[in-house]
């Protein structure tokens, strides 16, 4: 948790472990830069900045121009840090991500700040809940949804340590910092954080922790439920996948669009190894004006609401 | 039915009167929106008040009852973060009551933080990510000629907003098809959100990129009213070119604690700063 800052209420932003994770990486090893568009304070570099001005690439607003930047900041040997709003990230620089970061191989590290519906009140322009279903095909991209500040700077130094392209989402929402039996993330490996039997409620990201919650819920009814941190999209734990649809039920609860993330990757691998009963927690399409926690209960992406969908998922078993 | 500028019959004097009021009150309700929602982009609200107040109080042609018209004169927001100083102006032009602003950000408001065309009249594109008005202004500008309207077509752009590419591949197709009824307006403030412009990554010498692209280009001080008018107001027919405007404003415009203030980018008020913005702003 060394790279963590507390927010209230034991809550933490997970944009300060990435700060924090990048300028230690930044300070041991030169080849280590940022790229940005306009977007130091958002993501939390101003102390970056102020370290190691010129290793700071602010292109401005321009996040097109940014990640063909990276792919060549990469290409002279150096290990850049694309940092950015993950709207901005993934939807106005898509094409970029795809031909000159992932068809291309290179080592590029793209950090996708406030995603899901983080920024609340500015709209679906600014919310990143289709990422995850854009960046899933997209073969050769590490595909990285930490849950916590501890697993946002294991993901950032997975990635630095890595020779190729990572997408990593970091968060601001702010949340608790989680009980993690491993001490150290591997990737492509779905962590087991909790067992049960009646049903497996698949997470990631700020999802986890109301997903562990919404087990407790369940257990006060008697319901056992297996919840199972996902934050690997790419590589997929398969068969992780495959052992939690041996429950008879299955969840998955993503801060993103029902349709081509989580839900989608769950729903093919059990589609073709193990069919079951499964329920998709997430939003549906474009939200309407509201703040982050009003969104979360309009669309049930709560602990009641979990567990509502778990209780579906169990009441259609055959 | 026919269009008429919400301020026809007034004449040269009284109207730049009329616009000076109607950009003091812009700046008036959009204070007081963000201080409500604790949220917003007061600096850029402040930067604009002059020009939207100018557009839609002496230029140009519209009808609030009927905000679809296909003979209005359109206008887009590109910098769609500015929707304190937007959501005002329309309010004020009669195309939503105004005691809607109260909603501003609000759980299920139609005042989204940036503008969405499907909850309110008068918005012509959704914005809020950068670079996308003047595309979209393109087409409209085009469609215009297949259709052989007379309307005209306006969008504002930040002045950080020009880094993005859209615009210019947007820039040279207007200048390649000469299309004299589009206009642009920059709202050149010289601050982006986190810097100057200039620190960032600079655009002088933004005229002549501007002219290199096919653009007839006017530099004037977007807070002087009478300037506003003159070069908004010329006949278009009058140039066979799209017309650039450099507006050259502050952020902040009005209230002196904010005035070139980078941090009142996303900035929010205290209710301290918020009764002194209000004395300043009369
Ligand atoms: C594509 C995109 N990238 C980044 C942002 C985040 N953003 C919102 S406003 C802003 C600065 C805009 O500066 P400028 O265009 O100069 O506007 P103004 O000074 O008038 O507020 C930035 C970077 C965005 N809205 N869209
Ligand atoms: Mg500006």
């Amino acid at each position: 948790m060394s790279a963590a800052t507390k927010t209230n209420e034991g809550l933490y932003d997970c944009r300060d472990a990435f700060s924090k994770t990048l300028e230690a990486l930044a300070e041991a090893d030169d080849r280590v830069v940022a790229v940005v568009n306009d977007s130091v304070g958002s993501s939390k570099l101003g102390g970056f900045k102020k370290r190691w001005p010129e290793r700071l690439v602010n292109v401005g607003i321009a996040e097109q121009n940014m990640v063909g930047v990276g792919a060549g900041l990469a290409n002279g040997g150096r290990i850049p840090f694309v940092s950015c709003a993950s709207c901005f990230l993934t939807g106005r620089a898509l094409e970029q991500v795809k031909a000159d970061v992932a068809y291309s191989n290179t080592n590029v590290k793209l950090c996708g700040q406030s995603p899901g519906i983080g920024y609340g009140e500015l709209g679906p322009t600014h919310h990143s809940i289709e990422d995850l279903a854009w960046l899933r095909p997209l073969a050769n991209l590490v595909t990285i949804v930490p849950s916590d500040p501890w697993e946002t700077e294991q993901a950032i130094r997975f990635a630095a340590a890595y020779e190729g392209p990572v997408f990593i989402r970091v968060s601001r929402y702010p949340v608790p910092a989680l009980e993690h039996k491993i001490d150290r993330i591997e990737p492509g490996k779905a962590e087991v954080m909790r067992e049960g039997t009646d049903v497996a409620i698949l997470a990631n990201g700020v999802m986890l922790h109301k997903a562990l919650r919404a087990a407790e819920v369940l257990a006060e009814g008697g319901v056992s439920a297996r919840v199972v941190n996902m934050a690997w999209m790419n590589p997929l734990d398969i068969e992780a996948i495959v052992d939690a649809a041996g429950t008879g039920a299955v969840v998955t609860v993503e801060e993103a669009s029902v349709r081509g993330g989580l839900g989608g990757a769950v729903a093919e691998t059990l589609a073709l190894r193990r069919p079951v009963p499964m329920e998709l927690v997430g939003f549906p399409g474009f939200v309407p004006t509201g703040t982050v926690d009003f969104l979360f209960d309009h669309f049930g992406l709560t602990a009641a609401g979990i567990a509502a969908a778990a209780r579906k998922a169990i009441s259609r078993k055959e | 039915m026919s269009l008429s500028t919400a301020s026809a019959p007034v004449s040269g004097a009284d109207r730049i009167d009329m616009v000076r009021a109607k950009a003091l009150n812009i700046r008036r309700s959009a204070f007081t929106m963000v201080h409500e929602a604790q949220l917003g982009h007061p600096g850029g609200d402040f930067s604009a008040a002059d020009i939207l107040a100018t557009l839609y109080f002496g230029v140009m042609r519209y009808d609030p009852n009927e905000p679809r018209h296909p003979d209005r004169d359109r206008f887009i927001m590109s910098k769609g973060h500015c929707t304190g100083a937007f959501y005002s102006v329309l309010a004020q032009a009669g195309f939503f009551p105004e005691a809607q602003l109260k909603t501003y950000m609000q759980p299920l408001s139609k005042l989204n933080g940036h503008p969405n065309r499907n909850y309110l009249p008068g918005i012509e594109t959704n914005t809020g990510p950068l670079g996308h008005g003047l595309p979209v202004a393109v087409g409209i500008a085009i469609a215009g000629k297949l259709t052989a309207k007379d309307y005209r077509t306006f969008v504002l752009t930040g002045d950080g907003e020009l880094q993005e590419g859209s615009n210019w591949e947007a820039a040279m197709a207007a200048g390649h098809r000469k299309l004299n009824r589009l206009t642009v307006i920059v709202d050149r403030n010289r601050l982006q959100q986190g810097d100057r412009t200039e620190a960032t990554n600079s655009l002088d010498p933004l005229d002549d990129k501007w002219r290199a692209f096919g653009f007839h280009v006017e530099m004037i001080d977007g807070h002087d009213h009478a300037a506003l008018l003159d070069v908004l107001g010329a006949d278009p027919e009058s140039r066979d070119k799209p017309l650039c405007v450099i507006a050259n404003t502050i952020k902040g415009k009005g209230v002196s604690f904010m005035e070139d203030n980078v941090s009142w980018h996303h900035g929010v008020p205290t209710d301290e700063q918020f009764a002194q913005a209000m004395k300043e702003l009369i």
